[in-house]
């Protein structure tokens, strides 16, 4: 074991792994952390907690990640390298691990323009894939960046990155994930996918490469609530594509969010049949009360339990 | 070559408001290339400045100069007797030449007149573009001649992130994405393994500006 | 002030503006008293700081009379000039002066018909608009 994370051990044991998303708030009221954590408890294995996702200044996920495992649940902690050097994120990870955090994802974070601090002075030290090495550097070898000297105690973290199999150059996409494989990530999770043929032939490249055998994919999953939705994203959100079948079959549905939802479902059960697919990341933003619908419709309850 | 772009009007006319007698200062060099600061375009600055001051009833005398590169000392030491004939100098150089007048004429209020953006590239007549943030440690090699650290918004070494579309960056739709430009010349190459290197995290601390300011020295070149 | 008459200074192309104010004068056709007519070779060599040391030197309004856009005989000239007006109207604007006191008025050889008539009223716009406080007298 790695991190003997919750996470982990589902993926040991060779079963189908489910984590959802939780963004903190935009402030430091911890009941929106408790609201949430309440719609998620039971039905996923670990809850991604966002670093300031799209830029937008929120609680950090360091703290949310430690209130999370106050309350029962395991959080995946995600990093971004947009806001912080090399010392400040070695010296988070001390203290997260310290916080019995087991799981991080490596992410170089949305760009600060997109965000309410478009005068910040952006960091970006690393890159996802150099803190990937870094935190694996810390796990496995016991040393900062560039040091020599091994320090005290344990940073046991189940490590995972990020994979956008619909962003281009397509054909360098695979390539950067088998660079975050080599760095040391232990799991991928993608970006939501709705154009199901890509995401295929980007798995199949995977294989081809034996990424998959080195790392558990975790397929990215967002339920769409409304045609509309669907548009605005197939539209404004660059490195997401919305076939028209999927929209049209939104715009026809009688009600979009149970179609949405419906989608959903059977696009977990598609990718679940794909080699090298180890498990959802189902991304349900400000939606997390469907989460337990969706898992139960996609028969993944009960959640394992594993030792 | 160096980059700017001539400051806001507004903001010249505030700082210019309590004199009557300037020397305006171009600089033949990168600012003369990229129609912010030469002759050319220091001669308009000084026309306009001019008027809109007579129009105030504040007239302003402006003396016109441009050496031929202002960060060189012995061009700007030619200044020097202009300079004591005026009460301040509007500096329309990149903020190097700005400093060499500085730390030449301890005495005397220099104010830039351009905004320097940028060390880049004329791509076509009246558009440049930002090509390299002198990092001290050129990795060009590495990325088919394409700086990432000067041309991908996030300075990623290792490949695009999740918003490339269609070969134009995320941030700004109408910039080209370094990583596909980094792709597509690898491939034209024959040289896509390369990218699957990684590239390890830069010595920031020790070659580029985050050590403090560097400084060159030649000794077979002293006098 | 009821006497002020506009100072203009107008640049003629020697492709077309220059014969059209030629024409008018051996018609006898009424163009403004205060008119200086500076002949150029081409409208294209006329650059911004031209157009704008008219304005600091004296002049209340600037008129270039050009090619019409295809029948430059340098090719690109009078775009170019168009251009460079572009310009000048825009740091006009900064330092506050009316954009009317400068303008392209395209003319072919036997347009003194026009030549006049445009600059009649040229006078009687900027008579109107009164002086240009920029200039230095
Ligand atoms: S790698 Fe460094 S030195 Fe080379 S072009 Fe980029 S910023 Fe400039
Ligand atoms: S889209 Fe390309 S250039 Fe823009 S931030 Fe991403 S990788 Fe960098």
């Amino acid at each position: 074991m790695k991190s003997g994370s919750n996470l982990e051990k589902v993926f040991v044991n060779g079963h189908f792994a489910v984590t959802a998303e939780l963004g903190p708030p935009k402030n430091n009221d911890v009941s929106v952390i408790q609201r949430k954590v309440d719609f998620l408890r039971g039905y996923v294995d670990a809850v991604n907690i966002t670093d300031n996702q799209t830029a937008i200044v929120r609680m950090s996920s360091i703290a949310t990640s430690a209130f999370v495992i106050q309350m029962g649940m395991e959080p995946v902690m995600q990093m971004v390298t947009r806001d912080r050097n090399r010392i400040a994120m070695q010296s988070d990870l001390f203290g997260a691990t310290a916080l019995g955090i087991k799981n991080i994802v490596c992410l170089t974070g949305d760009h600060h323009t997109f965000g309410n601090q478009v005068n910040a002075k952006n960091v970006h030290d690393l890159d996802s894939v150099q803190l990937i090495n870094l935190v694996k550097t810390m796990r496995d070898e016991k040393t900062l960046m560039g040091g020599e000297e091994k320090f005290e105690g344990d940073i046991k973290l189940f490590i995972g990155g990020a994979a956008n199999p619909f962003a281009d150059p397509f054909e360098f996409r695979a390539l950067r994930t088998a660079k975050k494989a080599a760095a040391g990530v232990d799991f991928i999770q993608t970006q939501c996918i709705y154009d199901m043929e890509r995401f295929k032939e980007w798995m199949k490249m995977i294989r081809d490469l034996g990424v998959h055998e080195k790392v558990h994919i975790m397929a990215g999953i967002t339920p769409l609530k409304s045609a509309g939705m669907a548009r605005y994203m197939a539209k404004n959100v660059a490195g997401i594509t919305i076939p028209d079948a999927i929209i049209d079959r939104m715009a026809k549905a009688a009600k979009g969010s149970e179609e949405g939802i419906k989608i959903c479902v059977e696009q977990i059960q598609e990718v679940r049949e794909i080699e090298g697919v180890h498990g959802v990341h189902i991304m349900a933003i400000e939606w997390e009360q469907m989460i337990s619908k969706i898992t139960e419709m996609a028969g993944l309850l009960p959640r394992p339990k594993v030792e | 070559m160096i980059k700017a772009e001539q400051k806001p009007f507004e903001e010249i006319l505030e700082y210019l408001a309590p004199y009557n007698k300037i020397l305006l200062s171009g600089c033949g060099a990168c600012v003369t290339v990229c129609h912010a600061g030469g002759e050319k375009e220091g001669a308009l600055l000084a026309s306009a400045l001019r008027m809109a001051r007579q129009k105030t009833g504040k007239p302003l005398e402006i003396l016109e100069s441009t050496p031929a590169r202002q960060c060189e000392p012995e061009f700007a030491q030619e200044l020097s007797d202009t300079i004591g004939r005026v009460q301040a100098v509007l500096s329309v150089s990149c903020g190097v030449g700005v400093q060499t007048l500085a730390r030449h004429f301890p005495a005397t209020q220099i104010f830039p007149g351009v905004n320097t953006l940028f060390m880049g590239e004329t791509v076509e007549h009246g558009v440049w573009e930002e090509r390299c943030q002198a990092c001290g440690d050129c990795i060009l090699e590495k990325t088919a001649g394409i700086c990432p650290i000067a041309r991908c918004a996030k300075q990623l070494l290792n490949g695009p992130c999740g918003g490339s579309a269609n070969g134009k960056c995320e941030i700004k739709r109408e910039t080209d994405c370094a990583w596909q430009l980094i792709y597509d010349r690898s491939k034209s190459l024959g040289q896509l393994h390369r990218l699957t290197e990684i590239i390890p995290a830069k010595q920031w601390g020790v070659q580029s500006r985050d050590s403090g300011p560097r400084r060159i020295v030649r000794e077979d070149l002293k006098v | 002030m009821s006497t002020f008459e506009p100072k203009i200074v107008a640049f003629c192309c020697e492709q077309s503006g220059l014969p059209a104010a030629e024409m008018a004068k051996t018609l006898k056709l009424k163009i403004p008293d205060n008119l200086e007519l500076v002949p150029v070779p081409c409208s294209g060599r006329i650059e911004t700081l031209y157009l704008l040391k008219a304005l600091e030197s004296g002049a209340d309004g600037v008129v270039v009379f050009a090619c019409y856009e295809e029948n430059c005989r340098y090719l690109q000239g009078n775009v170019r000039l168009k251009g460079r007006v572009g310009y000048a109207k825009q740091i006009m604007a900064k330092i506050g002066l009316e954009q009317e006191r400068l303008e392209i008025f395209h003319v072919a050889t036997n347009s003194g018909v026009k030549f006049s008539e445009f600059l009649m009223q040229k006078a009687d716009q900027l008579r109107l608009l009164g002086p240009n406080l920029g200039k230095i007298a």
